[in-house]
């Protein structure tokens, strides 16, 4: 089977049905869809096992977060590699701000485990499972998750910050 | 949600302190020593810590703490225009900037639909293969010195000196680039970096084979590096390594042929690859990639085509100081990149270059915006270097520190 988006869309399709698998689109020759934290396991155990996709290699995971849409604040973002086939694939799942909760991908990919860390650190995502979800790159002492959109960078030109402190 | 969030960490925290303690004290039943190595230690060439469980000299367990140098720059792109989030990429393997500059230019261009002529992609490579030249070199004239032999490193020292010297020439930097522009170069080579590389072509290769000659058959070397933190290629898949560090295990993944960018395709090279995955194998792959870097440059130094070495973009590529001086549109552009006031369109692009040490992506989400509403990139040092622990178990702590120097961490791009 030649991969093409639309032939390995259609499998997945095939196999786990329209409402696991939606939002199907591709802003930039990667194939990007959308999947429910209920299937995203088998979905990617399935990519892994299958003879004529064999997507075993994990890129990267990504957290975004998305304020503005009411339900589905958080999304991880999963890119898939087949080396085999030079194939790539990116899965999103949405979940809510109020309960951040997806199950561990250690299981199938020894790298997800800090790439969860850094999620876990950086976004608030608990991963179930995961032998080891603690902060990663900042304090264990810190309270808040940096990279949610509620936490804005300081503004560069303010002008009542006390410079005395710095020495400027 | 932040208080929700905020019992579940001090519950999870505490839970977690437990552990460790309990962890400890049961290993100080075994008669088992408790070494920490790092984080600042002079042998690890960077921050890390390693907190190690030692029999003797044998390493029974280790627990790496990262983030020392953790500078937020995922946070800090989110509120800069796109110009100016080049120089934090700088700052990520700062063995090899301009390949982080360029892979970021590249995502960018790559979100805005940009073409970029051939001569500025040639630059590119050029500019990029020397990055990886002097990236492999520190990596293993280190290796080299941590195993006792530091004559090679300070002579190989100088050649990457001669490549900072061509940086120099070509931005005005030498450690932190910032190279180059969204849309192409900042400016054309100039006779006398075109005079520096070539002087570079000729006068490197004669000293890269000396290096060779007293590392590659040195008996102690040998010795110290067979068989010393290897990984099979099953585990160095599943645990996302790429680069030179893969390649060692026997799999010949390279950005650079699967996904070529940058012209690339061009170019006659190999692909180097080891067999076992070990100190020794990880040091021949990197030794040999130097070789088909300087073929590649060697490449596009002697067919640089002519032409332009921008891209036509006046939205996003600032114009020479003379035009804005004389002109009016020359001036608007100016005025509005470097205010930040250019909004790029909506999109979502993934971009990935063959980094020092590997794969190096960048995920830019774009929401129409004057910055990145997100900007991931993909560090192979921070995905690679959590199996260290597997690779040290079970073997001394001399070898440990090898095969640390072997990995090439580089402590920025693990904190990014």
């Amino acid at each position: 089977m030649e991969l093409t988006n639309e032939n390995v869309l259609g499998k997945l399709i095939a196999q786990f049905g329209e409402e696991s698998i939606f939002d199907a689109y591709n802003p930039d020759g990667i194939m990007t869809f959308t999947t429910t934290r209920e299937n995203i396991i088998a979905l990617i155990q399935y990519l892994y096992d299958d003879k004529d996709l064999q997507v075993q290699f994990l890129t990267t995971m990504a957290g975004i977060h998305f304020p503005d849409h009411k339900g589905k604040e958080l999304c991880m973002m999963y890119q898939l590699h087949s080396l085999r086939h030079n194939y790539r694939l990116r899965i999103k799942v949405f979940i809510p701000a109020e309960d951040p909760v997806l199950p561990t991908l250690t299981n199938i990919y020894a790298a997800a485990n800090w790439m969860e860390r850094e999620a876990y650190d950086f976004y608030g995502f608990i991963f179930t499972g995961h032998p080891n979800l603690i902060r990663i790159l900042n304090i264990e002492e810190m309270e808040y998750h940096p990279m949610l959109k509620q936490y804005p960078l300081e503004d560069q030109t303010r002008e009542d910050k006390i410079d005395t402190y710095f020495g400027r | 949600m932040a208080t929700d969030n905020k019992t579940a960490d001090t519950d999870q925290l505490q839970e977690f302190r437990d552990n460790r303690d309990l962890k400890l004290q049961d290993k100080k039943n075994e008669n088992l020593t408790t070494l920490n190595l790092g984080p600042t230690h002079p042998a690890t060439h960077g921050i890390f810590q390693n907190i190690l469980q030692m029999d003797g000299e044998v390493i029974m367990d280790a627990v790496p703490t990262i983030g020392y140098i953790h500078r937020a720059f995922e946070k800090i792109a989110e509120r800069r225009p796109f110009y100016q989030i080049t120089p934090l990429t700088d700052r990520m393997n700062y063995c090899s900037s301009p390949i982080n500059n360029m892979g970021y230019h590249m995502t960018v261009e790559k979100l805005l639909g940009i073409e970029i002529p051939k001569r500025a992609q040639y630059i590119r490579v050029i500019m990029m293969e020397l990055a990886r030249i002097s990236d492999h070199l520190i990596c293993n004239s280190i290796l080299g010195v941590d195993s006792g032999a530091f004559t090679g490193f300070l002579y190989v020292m100088q050649e990457r000196e001669h490549i900072y010297d061509i940086y120099e020439e070509v931005c005005g930097a030498r450690l932190t680039t910032n190279m180059g522009r969204i849309g192409g170069m900042e400016r054309d080579l100039s006779p006398k970096a075109l005079h520096l590389i070539g002087e570079f072509l000729k006068r490197f290769p004669k000293v890269w084979a000396e290096f060779e000659k007293m590392l590659t058959r040195n008996r102690i070397f040998i010795d110290r590096t067979v068989g010393v933190g290897a990984i099979t290629a099953e585990r160095a898949l599943s645990y996302g390594f790429t680069g030179p560090n893969l390649r060692a295990t026997g799999v010949d993944y390279d950005v650079r042929v699967m996904n070529p960018y940058s012209s690339y395709d061009d170019f006659e090279f190999e692909i180097p690859i080891g067999a076992k995955g070990d100190t020794y194998d990880r040091y021949l792959v990197r030794n040999e990639e130097v070789w088909q870097s300087l073929k590649i440059i060697e490449q596009a130094y002697k067919n640089l085509p002519e032409g332009s070495y921008h891209a036509d973009a006046p939205h996003y590529y600032l114009p020479p100081k003379q035009e804005v001086y004389t002109s009016m549109e020359a001036l608007i552009y100016h005025f509005k990149i470097v205010m930040g006031e250019i909004d790029a369109p909506k999109g979502e692009v993934y971009h990935c270059v063959e980094g020092g040490n590997g794969e190096l992506g960048f995920y830019l989400v774009s929401d129409g915006g004057r910055t990145p509403y997100r900007l991931h990139f993909r560090r192979p040092c921070f995905i690679y270097y959590q199996a260290y622990t597997e690779m040290i178990k079970g073997g001394q702590l001399a070898d440990a520190i090898l095969t640390l120097s072997s990995l090439n961490v580089i402590a920025g791009e693990l904190d990014a």
